[in-house]
């Protein structure tokens, strides 16, 4: 029996998958111009990626949904939607790049960059993948480059610990998926998702006792993809690695790699098995324990951020608190669900990806990421400080901005989950849980603005902005500001994406 | 003639490859000598082999053999002699929080074994179903991953080449000594 080509129109997928493509071929340009050029400009590999990646932009909005190769290459709205948010996290973290490629990665910016793009050809790959094996690739393509970029900074202690504890807990976490997807592969025989879905749920009506292997593999997939996620108990990692990892890769690991995590997460359990959601037969639930999760994560995050020193780490404590908001969202199977999962991270993309931009910038010209350095700076860079703000106020969810938005859209989400159905009224539980830890979280970002507002002393330092990074900023409050004040374009998108996933 | 050869010669096989592979393994997180540690490990992978003989997938028994035995065992052993004083080094077996950490993992483990043995028992047991409802991996198989790589799975053939030189690249990064 001859395996059946799947391809019918080779011309028609290669052109819906077209984005992915030039943007790996313009990875290779990248790096072999800085190759070739000798290494000596300093910006000049920056610059070709930034506009590789708007070129991507624009040959994405001209892609059409589709599939090929059978499932592995599956553009939904939820495939091109999440591209945007891996592209301009792509660009805003190498737009917020150019302080370290003038200063200390002087014979590898290419690579630098390079390996940035690649990790995001493996995001954009990942989501539009809809089968078990195409998503574990894009996963991988996601995170090996990461590794090698956390540790970009040869001579320094704290990058190459970063460097070997993620390579380490990710090998590990990707060995926990594997090994999750492989009792689900046993038990259904493909690796499709669909019909993965179709077969499990079949043979859970007709054998009862699945329910333990499904248990079994549910723990593993969680916790593989909670790594990637920094979903505690799985969180450990994250404040080194966002320490010693150069700031811009803590940025794109905070917000690309955490988007890429979403994605999986809502490929395996909402698209495979929201059978095992809700069932009232707790061994089977993986709703519970992504609950508990998500619990964990905004207390945990929420109340260890309020005691960090340095910004770098309070960032990461912050993202894995943010981390717990979205899996509230996620936990919301019904229309709203996905959508507000989706709206959440295109916020807390500008939010996020400025407030480390911001960061950067400031660790360039000081050398410093102790929050108390930031004293005074609102009067000698009243550009930089007000910014910053908005930035940290959008991950509050101070009510103008894209925050707010954000964190409305995925709580109403989540009470309209709770509300319909009788066995989720433990979600009201979340969504007070994340009201409340919404107020403690307050405390720590508003410190940051304090410092930089209401101190008596003058800042010694002031900013200086090269282009690159005042793109990002602006970009980053704009978005924000846009997020928050029309979100009706980007909601309608993020609407259809529940589509695709028959809710 | 695959399934009789499985049934009858392949059992005594079966049970003696899993007997040197356990003991083989249970030898590599016990031994204190790093070295005879990966020596036991290219051990424990070969038995790994063997079995999938047995399943008549010649085609991941020669991957195991290659890539396990051949490429991965190899370099730990290469680190192993090249980083310090091999034969007297013992690794320190006990660690301060040896009781917090063993409780969770033992939890799992045992959750682990106690579900799949229940689950093999819940459903027919193998090993009291008639032998000629088993059936064999065809005798082409290899040819068939062959076919599928270069179309089914063509996507995800690609995407790894492009995995594994991101991966050379990082690694020529990584390893590269700098001039000043």
């Amino acid at each position: 029996m001859d395996p059946q080509l799947p391809i019918t129109n080779v011309t028609e997928t290669l052109l819906a998958m077209l984005p992915e493509i030039f943007l790996f071929c313009w990875a290779l340009v990248v790096i072999t111009i800085d190759v070739v050029s000798k290494r000596k400009s300093e910006t000049l590999a920056g610059y070709l990626s930034m506009i590789g990646l708007l070129i991507t932009g624009i040959l994405l909005s001209f892609s059409t949904y589709g599939k090929g190769f059978g499932n592995m290459f599956f553009n939904d709205p939820m495939a091109a939607f999440f591209k945007i948010i891996f592209i301009s996290a792509a660009f805003m973290a190498i737009g917020s790049s150019f302080g370290i490629t003038k200063k200390k990665i002087v014979n590898h910016r290419g690579e630098f960059f390079g390996l940035i793009l690649f990790s995001t050809v493996g995001m954009m790959f990942l989501s539009a993948s809809r089968e078990m094996i195409s998503l574990y690739i894009g996963l991988e393509l996601t995170t090996i480059p990461l590794f090698v970029l956390a540790a970009f900074f040869k001579d320094e202690k704290l990058s190459i610990e970063s460097g070997i504890k993620y390579f380490v807990i990710g090998a590990f976490s990707s060995a926990l998926l594997l090994y999750g997807m492989s009792f689900l592969y046993g038990l259904s025989g493909t690796t499709d998702l669909l019909s993965m879905r179709l077969n499990i749920a079949a043979f859970h009506l007709t054998f009862k006792q699945i329910g333990v292997v499904v248990l079994i593999s549910n723990i593993m997939l969680v916790a593989g993809i909670g790594f990637k996620l920094a979903l505690p108990p799985f969180h450990q990692w994250a404040p080194d690695v966002y320490e010693g990892a150069p700031t811009p890769v803590a940025a794109f690991l905070s917000v690309g790699s955490k988007a890429a995590g979403l994605v999986a997460f809502a490929k395996m359990f909402l698209l495979a098995l929201p059978a095992f959601y809700g069932t009232e037969m707790f061994p089977n639930d993986w709703g519970m324990m992504v609950g508990f999760f998500a619990a964990c994560s905004m207390i945990i995050g929420n109340v260890v951020a309020i005691r960090q020193t340095n910004i770098k780490r309070m960032l990461a404590y912050s993202s894995i608190a943010q981390a717990g908001y979205i899996m509230v969202g996620m936990l919301a199977l019904n229309e709203h669900g996905l959508a507000s999962v989706a709206f959440y991270m295109f916020a807390y993309l500008f939010a996020n990806m400025g407030a480390f931009a911001a960061v950067a910038l400031f660790e360039d010209k000081t050398g410093s990421c102790q929050i108390a350095s930031y004293e005074g700076l609102s009067k000698t860079s009243p550009f930089f400080a007000v910014s910053f703000s908005i930035f940290l106020l959008s991950l509050v969810g101070i009510p103008p901005l894209g925050g707010f938005m954000a964190k409305y859209k995925v709580f109403a989400a989540a009470i309209a989950q709770a509300s319909a159905h009788e066995s989720g009224q433990w979600i009201y539980w979340l969504v007070g849980i994340g009201l409340l830890t919404s107020v403690f979280s307050l405390y720590y970002y508003a410190n940051v603005i304090r410092q930089m507002y209401f101190s008596k002393n003058d800042s010694p330092y002031t900013m200086t902005y090269n282009p690159a990074i005042l793109t990002v900023l602006i970009i980053g409050v704009l978005g924000v500001l846009a997020a928050g004040l029309f979100p009706e374009p980007v909601l309608e998108f993020a609407g259809q994406i529940s589509n695709s996933f028959g809710f | 003639m695959d399934i009789l050869l499985n049934e009858l010669a392949g059992r005594p096989v079966f049970w003696i490859i899993s007997m040197i592979m356990l003991v083989s393994a249970f030898m590599v997180v016990t031994l204190k000598n790093v070295f005879h540690c990966a020596i036991f490990l290219i051990l424990t992978l070969f038995s790994v082999a063997g079995l999938f003989v047995m399943l008549n997938a010649e085609f991941l028994a020669a991957a195991q053999v290659l890539i396990y035995v051949g490429a991965i065992s190899i370099l730990m052993i290469f680190a192993i002699m090249l980083s310090s004083n091999f034969a007297k080094d013992k690794i320190r077996m006990t660690s301060k929080n040896a009781i917090v950490v063993s409780l969770p993992v033992m939890f799992f483990g045992l959750g682990v074994i106690a579900l799949v043995v229940k689950t093999i028992v819940d459903i027919q047991p193998l090993w009291n179903r008639d032998p000629a409802d088993l059936t064999a991996l065809p005798a082409d198989n290899t040819m068939m991953i062959g076919k599928y790589l270069m179309t089914e799975y063509m996507l995800p053939f690609e995407v790894v080449s492009v995995l594994l030189l991101s991966a050379m690249i990082g690694a020529i990064v990584l390893a590269r000594k700098e001039r000043s």
